[in-house]
């Protein structure tokens, strides 16, 4: 971009400066920036998790090659390469909000009035934290994300650009889903969104999100989190769509905290990204409280997905489940780590996590470590994985019937997802997973 | 114009090992064949071969329909010219609907020139046309909402089978052991179903041990492979005969074929000790 001052590449105390001096914002979330920006260089001197990271391949990443987003964009929404097929500069085709970040700069927000007037916020978290800091403060990386977890955390606690914030009142129950999109246009910039969802008791909202590249060949990066805070009695049903082109690198921490008897329905759709690591929490704070995953991924040509689930049960009578279904072909890697957690306080647990692989390929290598961690002794908790590969006489019976190769391939993938397809109640995302795989297929190019 | 299948001298291979040594067969749209042969003799052998198994190589000889030769075509292709296999052993495909699968199927095979992501056809005529030949085969229509052979009794795999059959309407219907594992009340519906399917548009190729299934689909021709060929070619006369008396006769009569039968059995037994 030829319009922007001379950028500090990297993530030094030279470019945190620089970055600070450009924000707009209360003087309480500058000094959590600098409390984390401490964190973080303090955690350079340390190794990651290896648990949590030893399969994980790092030696390629540069994070001194990209400088941090959030300055200007000058790129309209619509050049994305979104696979939900709307861009959001309309309220229309069914969704009740839209909001578009572009290089970590908001470039679009919209609500349905009708929405507003119920106190409802939905837009940028740069521009809300100015307005509606009271609200957002108590929740904002204090509950579910905390700057401290690790690098990962602390590097984004300093340096996030923007974001997008849902809040929903209490009893206010939203019928249509709101929309997110995250881009990245500019080459070599550091996206560092942050997602804050916060719905009060008895609220009910659907947020899907979708990270997208105006390019497939610039370079990216994404140090992001979300945070997903759902009160008692509450439903939310959240979806992200991780579609960064093949030459972006993304490190998240994901979290959501469900109240009592609260319910959260949280869908990770694993398409793009170079490499990607997701370090994906669900804390089921509350008695009755409720956590569903449902994780559909595709990793094709030398993709790295690596997912690092934790499912903790802190009080009793709560319920989690989670199930990732990931196709790889190629020479992809899916490395899938999942831990259940009950708390001696939590009796009466049930949790679930289940992996299922499907290998179409020789050289693809999927890795599957499901985890259980017990205090309680009244629970029932189940762990599950398989790997398999395409057998090559479903194949044959699919074109015996007429079908080409490709679309006897499909068919198979299709049905593998099937299971989690029924499970994900939102038509449209149904449709755009369906879409994305048909994609990875080279179907229709 | 009735279509022909021409089967030339063929040659196939299984992991470098001969198993058919020189097949010729013409079948003519319309007819009737089975086709007979102990185990080990080349019969699903020549199944696979023809619709294109992967596995199975064509080392001499050639497939045609009305002049097409198939040898090198993949087996959408085969099925998109008319040939259809009744797999022995149908595979199951989780997560797949039988109707979502013979939708695709059948607007395939219908249109050989569909590429994919092409509409398929209409929902609402498919689902009348699945509905009223499921009434036909008396099969439950819950069966289309059923993922493909997934928890399917062996009966049950057999008739799906042969409601592909009738979805799809091939020229050239090739049976493999559709009798195996079904009772004889089984066999006899199959058997009547099938003679209601057919007509002047389609032949069957029946492979067979009994002539259970040949009840109401009288062969005008049966063949018996012996060894990789085919020794003998009668009617249906010769089906009774090997039906009620085995392959005794078969064997004293060709006693070339059968001492390669012999030879060929000893060398597998031979193989699967060494593995």
């Amino acid at each position: 971009m030829t319009t922007s001052a001379a950028t500090t590449t990297g993530f030094g105390a030279e470019a945190f400066q620089a970055f600070l001096a450009t924000r707009n914002e209360p003087g309480w979330v500058s000094d959590l920036r600098r409390a984390s920006f401490g964190l973080y260089q303090e955690s350079l001197g340390r190794p990651l998790n290896p648990e949590e990271w030893k399969r994980v391949d790092l030696r390629a990443f540069q994070a001194n090659r990209f400088s941090v987003g959030g300055r200007a964009t000058t790129t309209p929404a619509t050049r994305m390469g979104t696979l939900l097929g709307n861009h959001p500069t309309t309220c229309e085709a069914g969704f009740a909000g839209a909001v578009a970040h572009v290089d970590g700069v908001v470039v679009d927000s919209h609500l349905a009035a009708e929405l507003t007037a119920k106190g409802v916020l939905f837009g940028d978290l740069n521009e809300l934290l100015r307005t509606h800091g009271d609200i957002l403060k108590p929740h904002l990386m204090t509950r579910a994300v905390k700057p401290g977890v690790d690098r990962m955390s602390a590097w984004h606690a300093a340096f996030w650009t923007g974001g997008t914030v849902l809040y929903v009142p209490r009893n206010v129950v939203i019928d249509q889903p709101l929309y997110s999109l995250i881009g990245l246009a500019t080459p070599q910039t550091m996206d560092g969104s942050h997602t804050l969802v916060i719905l009060e008791e008895g609220a009910q909202a659907t947020l899907l999100e979708e990270t997208a590249s105006a390019t497939t060949t610039d370079a990216g990066l994404h140090v992001g989190s979300v945070e997903l805070l759902v009160g008692k009695r509450a439903n939310l049903r959240y979806v992200q769509l991780q579609n960064w082109n093949q030459q972006t690198w993304h490190f998240a921490h994901q979290a959501g905290l469900v109240e009592q008897d609260g319910s959260l329905q949280w869908t990770v759709g694993g398409i793009g990204s170079r490499l990607a690591h997701i370090h994906q929490e669900v804390f089921l704070d509350g008695k009755g409280a409720r956590g569903e995953v449902n994780g559909v991924t595709f990793a094709t040509d030398r993709q790295t997905l690596s997912y690092y689930t934790q499912q903790t049960h802190r009080s009793p009578n709560t319920t989690s489940d989670l199930l990732y279904k990931d196709v790889l072909r190629d020479e992809a890697r899916v490395i899938w780590r999942g831990m259940i957690r009950v708390d001696q306080a939590a009796q009466k647990t049930d949790g679930y996590q289940r992996n299922d692989s499907l290998l179409l390929s020789p050289d693809c290598r999927a890795d599957s470590i499901p985890g259980l961690e017990i205090e309680a002794d009244d629970v029932r908790c189940t762990h599950g994985a398989t790997a398999g590969r395409v057998d090559a006489d479903q194949i044959f019976y699919c074109m015996a019937r007429g079908m080409s190769r490709y679309e006897a391939m499909h068919m198979i993938v299709e049905g593998f997802f099937h299971g989690i397809y029924d499970r994900i109640a939102v038509e449209a995302v149904r449709q755009t997973l369906s879409r994305a795989v048909e994609v990875k297929l080279g179907i229709g190019q | 114009m009735s279509s022909v299948l021409k089967i030339e001298n063929l040659w196939v291979s299984v992991e470098g090992r001969a198993i058919l040594k020189g097949v010729s067969l013409d079948v003519k749209q319309g007819e009737i064949h089975a086709l007979m042969g102990p185990n080990g003799s080349g019969k699903s052998t020549l199944a696979y071969a023809l619709m294109g198994h992967p596995k199975y190589e064509i080392t001499d000889g050639r497939v045609e329909i009305d002049g097409v030769e198939l040898n090198e075509l993949e087996p959408d292709a085969r099925a998109r010219l008319g040939l259809f296999l009744a797999f022995q052993y149908p595979v199951t495909i989780p997560g797949v609907k039988v109707a979502d699968f013979l939708r695709h199927a059948v607007t395939n095979v219908r249109n050989p020139n569909r590429k994919e992501g092409e509409d398929l056809m209409p929902m609402r005529d498919f689902r009348k046309e699945l509905k009223g030949r499921m009434e036909e085969l008396d099969m439950d229509t819950d069966f289309a909402r059923r993922y493909l052979n997934e928890g399917f009794s062996g009966g049950e795999k057999k008739r799906m089978e042969i409601l592909q059959l009738a979805m799809l309407r091939p020229k050239f219907a090739v049976l493999d052991e559709t009798d195996s594992g079904l009772d004889s009340d089984a066999v006899r519906f199959v058997s009547q179903s099938l003679a209601r399917l057919t007509g002047p548009d389609m032949a069957l190729i029946i492979i067979t041990h009994h002539d259970r299934l040949l009840e109401f689909n009288k062969p005008q021709h049966t063949h018996v492979l012996l060894a990789g060929r085919i020794v003998e070619t009668g009617d249906a006369a010769l089906a009774r005969e090997l039906h009620d008396h085995g392959y005794a006769g078969v064997r004293s009569r060709h006693p070339d074929a059968a001492a390669e039968e012999k030879e060929a059995l000893e060398q597998n037994a031979l193989v699967g000790a060494n593995k």
